[in-house]
């Protein structure tokens, strides 16, 4: 398979990135955080994502999806970034697909159709402390009547407070489980906090939650390679969406280059600037390939995915963050303020750079890959 | 068996017959490598037999026409080939700058005739090329060269010099970037081709901070060439050179960050040794060593993605600076990086353990890599006016 977009995908980027761009651009982000949305995106929105399809796309065709892969919801999730769009297509579209579809069973059977079909907000509640640590989660799973009882803390949950039902990462007598919590099981609490880019995310409380035996995604003791999957493609995905963000920081930037004037030119013509600028563009390519490279390792099931998976998510957040970083800086005492959009980037940047572990803990877990 | 496997199976089995175990050993340094020409010395049998064998097969250059002396595979049937070379450690059975830069050009604006008369010879290690772009004085700044051709109706009449003339001392051959009208700055040049036994052409080898010599002085006084002797326009050789150093910009970053690029963090656990932890037991190191990695891998896929849109049309023209300027930034940075993990070892300048001072040698060479072929500066320059299209540049 060649490293770029085929036909068909090419026709899905040219639908969807209109789309996004006319229906959900930087302002519409900025009208939710103005008028303190409580939600945390547009339901409207979501509505026109679930009426292209789009909730389904990794869906398999027998839960009602589109059965398709990683390289396409990356398409999705670029445009995503580069219009710095609110929505829980990562988490609900991407993260929660991937640890189903992988599950099967019961939760499959009931989540999957009504994901595709726009109905169902998942949430993933997987990290418990301000870093990415899912090595060490200490919530805990233990038996109780003809379920489970959880306890414990969890932290950066994207839509927790809004999510039909979170996917919860708890430990059991032999390892590691997933459970199916749904959004009304007694004991659950989900406290949002607005981060930084005006993004929502809640501590999750699970005091004494108690669901039935059905409510675990695949086996009892086995959530160890579905959780895989859902970070996997969560990585990839929340990878893709950096990318985005980058090229729309850096888009946003060059062509400020090419219309500010200073000491009678344009900035553009000094070569101090152009020479950062076209090392940004070459991080920004070589980042661009290393996520199409883990999306299409995911989708073909190789198992070099594991290690492209945290190259990408390390590369791409390098490569964002310059982005963002050169970006207010070339923008001059515009960049630093409100009214300018290059700073909403920045703040989405830093957000996406922690999310399902950041550029240290990736590169941390590529060194162990290659046996150092 | 599909078309593709039974040409892999093909492929296997010729090597298998033909490959001498000794051409399947790492290349150790510069000695080992073979360059053909009119006064190769072959450094052993198995390296004389490795390149008639793929030379008569036409496997020095595999996708070059078989008139022209290549095997004629598709580029599906290329790559195959190169697995399968990769695959048993082959030994490139030729090196060439005829291979790498002037034959591409050949094929691209050669006459038929100057085809079947130069890529031939080139494909079966006969005449060794040198390349005469440099001048003293232009560096990067090509287009101000000063090396003249003085019209004389059926020749020129070249004086001037060059520099930076890869092996120049023991090349047959030289491809030459020579001014042939003053007034005119871009279209005034001619690439011309002549044998550096002509008279008046003489050599001078530059010692490097490697301790090696692989670039040369190069000085024309009164060399007559022949005016059939130039390739595509008479005053359009930059175009050429422009097209040929797209070539030279791929070979100097896959070159320097393909095959060579893996993961070096591993090597260096034995010498450091690791903690309980199974981590290499110096964390500053541990930590550089693999954020290196991370962009190995993706410049690795940078490097799948830009041939497989090069070779389809899809990439930017200007797209092998930007992976010319990414891959030499980044050998440099390995090379470092290998300095580090050796210690005091990688200090050894001429002991037999260390091959000769092999890696301080590499380190010293790498740092030419964003120098030669346009240097970085140049690159940005590139990406920024041609790629971001920013004013005045």
């Amino acid at each position: 398979m060649p490293l770029y977009h085929n036909d068909d995908q090419a026709m899905l980027k040219d639908s969807v990135a209109p789309f996004v761009a006319e229906q959900a651009p930087v302002s519409h982000l900025r009208s939710l955080r103005d008028s303190a949305d409580a939600t945390g995106f547009s339901r409207d929105l979501w509505a026109q994502f679930t009426e292209m399809g789009l909730p389904g796309m990794l869906v398999p065709e027998a839960h009602g999806g589109l059965g398709m892969g990683h390289m396409e919801a990356g398409i999705v999730l670029e445009e995503i970034g580069r219009n710095l769009t609110p929505s829980p297509f990562l988490s609900t579209g991407v993260g929660a697909v991937a640890a189903l579809a992988k599950a099967g069973g019961t939760q499959a059977g009931r989540w999957l159709p009504a994901i595709a079909g726009g109905e169902a907000i998942v949430a993933l509640a997987i990290d418990e402390g301000a870093k990415h640590r899912p090595d060490r989660i200490a919530t805990t799973a233990t038996r109780a009547g003809n379920g489970f009882r959880l306890d414990g803390k969890k932290s950066f949950v994207l839509h927790g407070h809004v999510a039909d039902m979170s996917i919860v990462a708890a430990k059991t007598d032999g390892g590691l489980t997933l459970f199916a919590v749904p959004r009304d099981a007694k004991g659950l609490t989900a406290d949002p906090r607005r981060l930084v880019d005006s993004s929502l995310a809640s501590h999750v409380t699970l005091d004494g939650v108690e669901v039935d035996a059905d409510a675990v995604i695949g086996e009892i003791d086995a959530g160890g390679d579905i959780l895989d999957a859902l970070l996997a493609a969560t990585r990839t995905g929340a990878a893709a969406e950096m990318v985005g963000v980058g090229q729309g920081a850096m888009d946003r930037t060059v062509a400020y280059l090419k219309e500010r004037k200073q000491f009678g030119r344009l900035i553009g013509e000094f070569q101090g600037l152009q020479h950062r600028a076209a090392h940004l563009y070459g991080e920004m390519e070589v980042a661009r390939a290393t996520v199409m490279k883990a999306q299409q390792l995911l989708d073909e099931g190789s198992e070099g995915a594991k290690l492209m998976v945290s190259v990408a998510k390390a590369k791409a957040g390098r490569a964002a963050n310059l982005a963002v970083r050169e970006g207010v800086q070339m923008h001059g005492g515009i960049g630093m303020t409100d009214e300018y959009d290059i700073g909403l980037y920045m703040k989405r940047d830093r957000a996406l750079a922690e999310y399902m572990g950041d550029v240290h803990y990736h590169i941390d877990q590529v060194a162990r890959m290659n046996g150092y | 068996m599909s078309e593709e496997d039974a040409f892999r199976a093909e492929v296997r089995e010729w090597l298998e017959a033909n490959c001498p175990a000794e051409m399947r050993e790492p290349v150790r340094d510069e000695g080992d490598v073979c360059w053909g020409g009119r006064n190769w010395v072959f450094k052993n049998d198995a390296q004389k037999q490795w390149l008639e064998a793929c030379a008569g097969k036409g496997y020095t250059v595999p996708d070059w026409p078989k008139a022209y002396g290549g095997a004629g595979l598709t580029p599906e049937q290329t790559k195959i080939f190169k697995q399968e070379m990769k695959r048993i450690h082959a030994r490139s059975p030729l090196d060439s700058f005829g291979i790498w830069m002037l034959g591409p050009a050949l094929l691209q604006f050669g006459t038929e005739e100057q085809k079947v008369q130069y890529l031939n010879p080139i494909a079966r290690g006969e005449i060794r090329w040198c390349q005469g772009y440099s001048e003293p004085g232009s560096g990067s700044d090509l287009v101000s060269l000063q090396t003249f051709g003085e019209d004389k109706g059926d020749h020129w009449v070249v004086n001037g010099s060059k520099i930076w003339t890869s092996y120049a001392d023991k090349a047959d051959w030289i491809f030459c970037l020579v001014r042939t009208d003053k007034a005119n700055k871009y279209q005034g040049i001619t690439f011309m081709l002549f044998d550096m036994a002509s008279k008046g052409v003489t050599t001078k080898p530059i010692l490097l901070i490697s301790g090696n010599s692989p670039f040369c002085e190069t000085f024309f006084d009164d060399v007559e060439v022949p005016k059939t002797q130039f390739i595509g326009e008479i005053n359009r050789g930059w175009d050429v050179a422009k097209y040929l150093l797209g070539h030279e910009r791929e070979m100097i970053s896959g070159g320097g960050a393909g095959g060579d690029m893996v993961s070096i963090g591993g090597a260096f656990a034995k010498a450091f040794g690791k903690n309980a932890a199974g981590e290499l037991d110096d964390p500053i190191l541990r930590a550089e060593m693999a954020a290196f990695d991370v962009d190995v891998f993706a410049y690795r896929a940078m490097g799948e993605r830009f041939m497989d849109m090069w070779k389809t049309g899809r990439a930017h023209p200007a797209s092998s600076n930007m992976m010319k300027y990414v891959g030499t930034e980044l050998n440099k940075r390995r090379h470092e990086l290998v300095m580090s993990g050796g210690g005091s070892e990688a200090l050894e300048w001429d002991s037999e353990e260390t091959n000769g001072g092999a890696r301080a040698r590499g380190w010293l060479r790498t740092k030419a890599n964003s120098i030669e072929g346009g240097t970085s500066e140049v690159m940005l320059n590139v990406i920024a006016k041609r790629i971001l299209d920013l004013p005045g540049a």
